[in-house]
């Protein structure tokens, strides 16, 4: 079913008795030629851009709740691409004009919203970082552009500028960036995967790995073994439990991070703003509420919820940079569990395992690499060699000392 | 969360700085022949669990002492806190 204007005309003169589920619910066949162990965001559009770029369309999602449960279904939906590094920013650029072509090409709405991104800077020393790193995203074909005090005062007059410690001197603005209405990624992606013959199976949990003389055949899982040629791990945030059920130890540490939503206000935040002095990241939703985070927790947790220093760090980050944000009250927050790599980027790569393969390590910054982790992946499954753009994106590159490590801070994950 | 400190008691755990795995304290011997690949697996890997975890805390805004704390990593759970020093010379 192609979705339409003409198409939503003719159920709105008919009763809407013609909308159908947008994706079946398969039992799982003995065997596949893909299977790929998470449903989240870059799990669906690995099956999309398997069944509908590469040509495979015997792929089995597995996922152990439901599609969309993890960090797709509870991130701050913000898509931009303003990178540093050479092994980074072309991938997350090829990632956002993803994003741009993303609603027609699956043919579902996803509210792609290009509103902008300003980062701010508060010192001299900032400003030049900022043209720094706005002079490498030029480069890589990506858009930016370094404003002063009086464009960021156009755009965003309610700022507090004369903040005695942290004065707002300027900042660098992705007008490309922006956000997106995170769950109907994944029903979108999964849809446009359901429509290839993908079998998407929920409450499916992998529990094991079929590994015979150092080849992967396939998983163990609650609803009985099922065999595959080639076996994609893609389930960030618990990547280490999945893998270690093959032996493998990954560079990775499992952290919380934890978002939050204020009341719903009329519209005041024209785009996506980033404080410079602390951390704090904020948008307005279509809804009006502020949508806002911040740092990690800091210390290894599975428990997708944090605790209140890191939630005080947070208001107080937002305090000082929009006074009038302590107007509103709060109305949820919530924690999501992120995969912290040892630089602070991601892995699309193989594993020493024949036939198994992984993609993790995201960080929190998953949520706008979706489209791209999902084309690359899938470029990685269907020919066996690394897209173009994730060639980079190694497990094995901590022994080499190709490190993508953006911020320099080293092998501390929760510093990332 | 609240970390029982053996020697000043309940202390905010925000105090503490947290630095990660107790196998951290297992530093490698440079002069080992394969020296390299051990500090690449003590510096890169960790084994991540879900349940218990033994990690390393520094006490900065109190007695600047280094603490091994046993946490249920799913619940957030202190199960046991204990001077990292004691552990010094013996290994975790």
């Amino acid at each position: 079913m192609r979705y339409s204007l003409l198409k939503i005309i003719k159920e709105g003169l008919t009763g809407n008795k013609g909308w159908r589920p947008i994706w079946r619910n398969p039992e799982p066949k003995k065997k596949y030629d893909v299977i790929i162990i998470g449903g989240g965001g870059h799990g669906l559009s690995t099956a999309y851009y398997l069944s509908n770029v590469y040509g495979i369309n015997n792929v089995a999602v597995l996922e152990k709740g439901w599609i969309g449960s993890g960090n797709i279904g509870r991130n701050t939906t913000i898509i931009r691409s303003n990178y540093m590094l050479p092994g980074n920013e072309p991938f997350y650029e090829l990632s956002l004009k993803l994003w741009e072509g993303l609603e027609q090409d699956f043919n579902y709405n996803a509210m792609i919203s290009q509103r902008g991104i300003i980062n701010l800077f508060h010192s001299d020393g900032q400003r030049d970082a900022y043209a720094r790193r706005g002079n490498a995203m030029l480069l890589e074909g990506a858009d930016a552009e370094l404003l002063d005090e009086e464009s960021v005062r156009d755009i965003c007059p309610f700022l507090d500028f004369n903040n005695a410690r942290f004065p707002i001197k300027g900042g660098l603005m992705q007008k490309r960036g922006g956000t997106v209405r995170h769950d109907a990624v994944a029903w979108g992606y999964a849809r446009g995967a359901d429509n290839k013959g993908v079998d998407i199976i929920q409450n499916c949990e992998v529990t094991g790995f079929k590994i015979v003389n150092g080849v992967c055949r396939g998983v163990e899982t609650n609803l009985g073994p099922i065999s595959a040629n080639k076996i994609a791990s893609c389930a960030a945030g618990s990547s280490s439990r999945v893998m270690s059920l093959a032996g493998i130890k990954l560079p990775i540490e499992s952290h919380v991070l934890q978002a939050f939503v204020s009341e719903g206000l009329k519209p005041i935040l024209p785009n996506v703003i980033t404080f410079g002095a602390g951390h704090f990241y904020v948008s307005q939703s279509d809804k009006g509420g502020l949508v806002f985070g911040g740092d990690i927790d800091g210390y290894n947790s599975y428990a997708q919820r944090g605790n209140l220093p890191v939630v005080e760090d947070v208001c107080e980050g937002g305090m000082a940079l929009m006074p009038f944000i302590g107007r509103a009250k709060l109305l949820r927050m919530w924690g999501g569990v992120m995969d912290m790599s040892m630089d602070g980027s991601p892995f699309i790569d193989k594993t020493h395992i024949q036939g198994l393969y992984f993609n993790g390590g995201w960080c929190y910054g998953g949520f706008k690499a979706t489209p791209a982790s999902g084309l690359c992946y899938a470029h990685l499954l269907a020919t066996d060699e690394p897209h173009e753009v994730a060639k980079e994106l190694t497990l094995d590159r901590f022994i080499h000392g190709k490190i993508i490590d953006e911020k320099g801070v080293g092998a501390q994950p929760n510093l990332h | 969360m609240v970390i029982n400190h053996p020697l000043l008691g309940p202390r905010d755990a925000s105090e503490f700085v947290y630095l990660g795995d107790a196998s951290l304290m297992d530093r490698p011997n440079w002069l080992d022949k394969d020296a390299g690949q051990k500090f690449y697996k003590y510096q890169y890997l960790r084994d991540n669990p879900h349940l218990e975890h033994k990690e390393l805390w520094f006490h900065e805004q109190g007695d600047r002492s280094w603490l091994i704390v046993t946490r249920n990593i799913s619940t957030h759970e202190i199960l046991t806190v204990e001077l990292a020093k004691k552990f010094f010379d013996k290994g975790v």
